[in-house]
């Protein structure tokens, strides 16, 4: 007589072993713990969710007197506010993707010693709450540019590739939540890159035109900086909605692969690695 | 159609001994380069047995080894053993924390593993929120929780602190909310760890009497790990002893609770011999001895004959004697205490000799009255107060002393046997 199990666990399983109907059923869980990431950040603040303002506008600013006064780096004759602030709320969805995924195992610990979930739950949840973020600090910069387009002064027009904008978040969700994977994964046995991590992504911004617009860059540069899928989106993020910079066919074709990649090889290492990992960490 | 909702076949857990971190990257890529040509991975052929107190003879030691049992619907399997046998590794396989090196686990229905109380609490959110997230993190989906909120608070007891952050809690009270959130699941398989050790009396009588009625009006099934071997047979169908990573016996609750403690009664090695210890040792006990009421030394007494305890010590270091607080205990073979003779609540002043650096100390005792019966014998000594970080040598399970039935009571009337202390009086009517 054949049994008929439910679950079996075994040793090694499959290399790509998602489970997509067992993460639907925890879906539950993915709201709560983006509810808690929400909720918990600013509990006992006065000011609550202002705050999710503050970092973006105090950033700006500091970009207009050094990028833009200071330097003196060109804006594409975008006004200044609007140009740094499209760069640097793109920007943190990003490295807020990367940054609280690249942690997962290491901050869970404790959780993920004790109870069994999905484990990718995690990760997920860290990107819905980052674009959670990202809503609110889009509609600053949704205000900051409604402000430039009644003043009229300013050359910026939107062009029809907003509609594309969801797409551009997929991309970035993807690259951040794909690349967090790798890292979370691999910091569980080499500690290393947890360093590598930490400035890795400030050096990354600067091969990013987020403080300068592409059109600056020439020749070489200009090669190495398109090997850099994020620029591509961003770069197609501030044409869309100011007008100037670069809408690439080319450029997002390759930004589309890249990411696609970048998750399937973060999905299956992230998946080898949360069997084991209580063992490693 | 079979009824076993879990099996357990060949499974083994390997783990890394030493620090790991050194060499890995080599290793890695000779396991990666063995698999690749399809070889047998290279590390799993070593490995000895875990046994914590031989030194290390390989890098690697198998924590779990062709562990092999089946559970049917509605047991409560209790798993015992000593500390570092395996059986948090067992539970933390079949709870799929961390994936066996060989073997399989295959079980029917859902699992939930409550290795923890509370898991994921978060201490800024409120006692309603974190039942939620809790819930959900133990498997439950949101609607299954909102019908059962009102029974959770209800059985946590915090109906009045339902919207106060749950930092603002006393522990106990957060262990209440935790086991109150795993109560309510409704898995078919439930794993259980120790967590009864925590929160007052009550609670515990709670926590176990829900665990029953899971198992025996829910039809669910349990698996139970515990030291403590009154709750082990309280609630336990079955049982498996771990020794070593090995399953050393299986079988009714009952037998494997006296399997084990006959396994760890080392009452038969010589007092000074025993390593098992605990204390700073400034004075270490190093032989006892039980004298019936004719002054012979004996192992056996009639129930209610007078006894007098023995203990000899050495000194080790000198302290404050004047301090010094004695307690023998007298526990039976389930380890329930049945009697103790603490010196400070009897006034008693101490003399130890310093000077020839050892000595006795008795214990008389008028009428040992227990039903008849193994008793062992506890020994706590400390320095000061109570406190176990005052302790100077204590020995679990020094020695045992068995008593013999007798007609103590009325002439003729033999005394039930049983594990028991029984106490002098009289009925009227």
């Amino acid at each position: 007589m054949k049994e008929k199990w439910d679950l079996i666990i075994k040793p090694q399983q499959k290399l790509l072993n998602l489970d997509l109907k067992e993460i639907w059923r925890y879906r539950d869980l993915l709201t709560l713990f983006v509810k808690r990431d929400i909720v918990t950040v600013y509990k006992q603040t006065v000011l609550g969710p202002v705050w999710f303002f503050v970092q973006p506008i105090m950033t700006m600013l500091v970009y207009v007197v050094v990028f833009g006064n200071v330097a003196e780096i060109s804006t594409d004759e975008i006004p200044k506010p609007l140009f740094y602030l499209s760069g640097i709320i793109i920007w943190n969805y990003f490295s807020e993707c990367f940054m609280q995924t690249s942690n997962t195992f290491s901050t869970n610990q404790d959780m993920f010693g004790k109870v069994y979930f999905p484990r990718l739950i995690m990760p997920l949840s860290k990107v819905v709450s980052g674009l959670i973020k990202f809503t609110i600090q889009f509609s600053l910069f949704l205000i900051v540019y409604l402000y430039f387009i009644i003043d009229g002064e300013a050359a910026i027009s939107a062009s029809l590739s907003l509609l594309l904008i969801p797409f551009f978040m997929l991309l970035m969700a993807g690259l951040g939540l794909g690349f967090g994977l790798i890292f979370t994964s691999m910091t569980t046995k080499y500690r290393d890159l947890q360093f590598l991590i930490q400035f890795g992504v400030q050096l990354l911004m600067y091969a990013t035109p987020i403080i300068y617009p592409m059109s600056l860059i020439e020749g070489k540069l200009k090669m190495v900086i398109s090997l850099n899928p994020l620029a591509h989106i961003v770069e197609a993020f501030k044409y869309s909605f100011l007008g100037r910079g670069e809408l690439s066919f080319y450029g997002l074709a390759y930004a589309t692969v890249f990411t696609i990649v970048v998750l399937i090889a973060g999905v299956l290492i992230f998946n080898r690695t949360e069997r084991n990992f209580v063992d490693t960490v | 159609m079979s009824d076993i909702v879990l099996s357990v076949e060949n499974l083994s857990k390997q783990y890394r001994i030493g620090e790991i971190g050194t060499g890995t990257l080599s290793n890695d890529i000779k396991r990666w380069w063995a698999q690749a040509r399809g070889k047998e991975d290279p590390f799993s052929l070593v490995g000895q047995v875990n046994d914590r107190t031989k030194k290390a003879e390989s890098d690697f030691v198998w924590a779990l080894r062709d562990i092999n049992f089946e559970i049917k619907q509605g047991d409560v399997l209790g798993v015992i053993g000593k500390n570092g046998a395996g059986k948090s590794t067992l539970l933390k396989l079949i709870s799929r924390i961390t994936a066996p090196t060989v073997g399989s686990i295959k079980a029917k229905g859902r699992i939930a593993s409550l290795l923890e109380v509370g898991t994921g609490m978060h201490p800024e959110m409120t006692a309603r929120e974190n039942i939620y997230l809790n819930g959900a993190i133990m498997g439950m989906t949101k609607r299954e929780i909102s019908r059962k909120f009102d029974e959770i608070v209800d059985f946590a007891g915090c109906a009045l602190y339902v919207d106060t952050p749950v930092k603002r809690y006393s522990s106990g009270m957060r262990v209440r909310l935790g086991f109150a959130v795993a109560a309510f699941l409704e898995p078919e398989i439930l794993i259980v760890d120790e967590v009864l050790a925590v929160g007052d009396s009550e609670f515990q009588k709670k926590a176990i009497g829900k665990m029953k009625e899971v198992s025996e009006e829910g039809g669910r099934t349990v698996l139970f790990v515990s030291h403590n071997m009154v709750s082990v047979r309280n609630l336990c169908t079955s049982a498996i002893v771990l020794n070593q990573g090995q399953v050393a016996y299986t079988g009714n609750a009952e037998n494997a609770i006296s399997y084990y403690l006959k396994a760890e009664d080392k009452s038969h090695i010589d007092l000074i011999d025993r390593t098992d210890r605990q204390g700073n040792g400034q004075l270490l006990f190093t032989k006892i001895e039980f004298l019936n009421s004719n002054k012979e030394i004996v192992k056996q007494v009639f129930a209610g004959e007078s006894v007098q305890v023995n203990l000899h010590y050495k000194v080790c270091e000198k302290f404050d004697a004047s301090k010094m607080i004695l307690v023998i205990q007298f526990l039976d073979n389930q380890e329930q205490m049945m009697a103790a003779f603490p010196s400070d609540e009897h006034g008693t002043v101490f003399n130890i000799d310093f000077e020839n650096k050892k000595g006795v100390i008795s214990l008389t005792i008028p009428q040992l009255l227990f039903r008849p019966n193994d008793y062992f014998i506890r020994i706590i000594s400390f320095l000061g107060d109570t406190r176990a970080e005052n302790q100077i040598d204590s020995v679990s399970n020094a020695d045992k002393i068995k008593i013999l039935n007798n007609d103590f009571f009325a002439p003729g009337r033999l005394i039930r046997n049983g594990n028991c202390a029984l106490l002098p009086g009289n009925y009227s009517s």
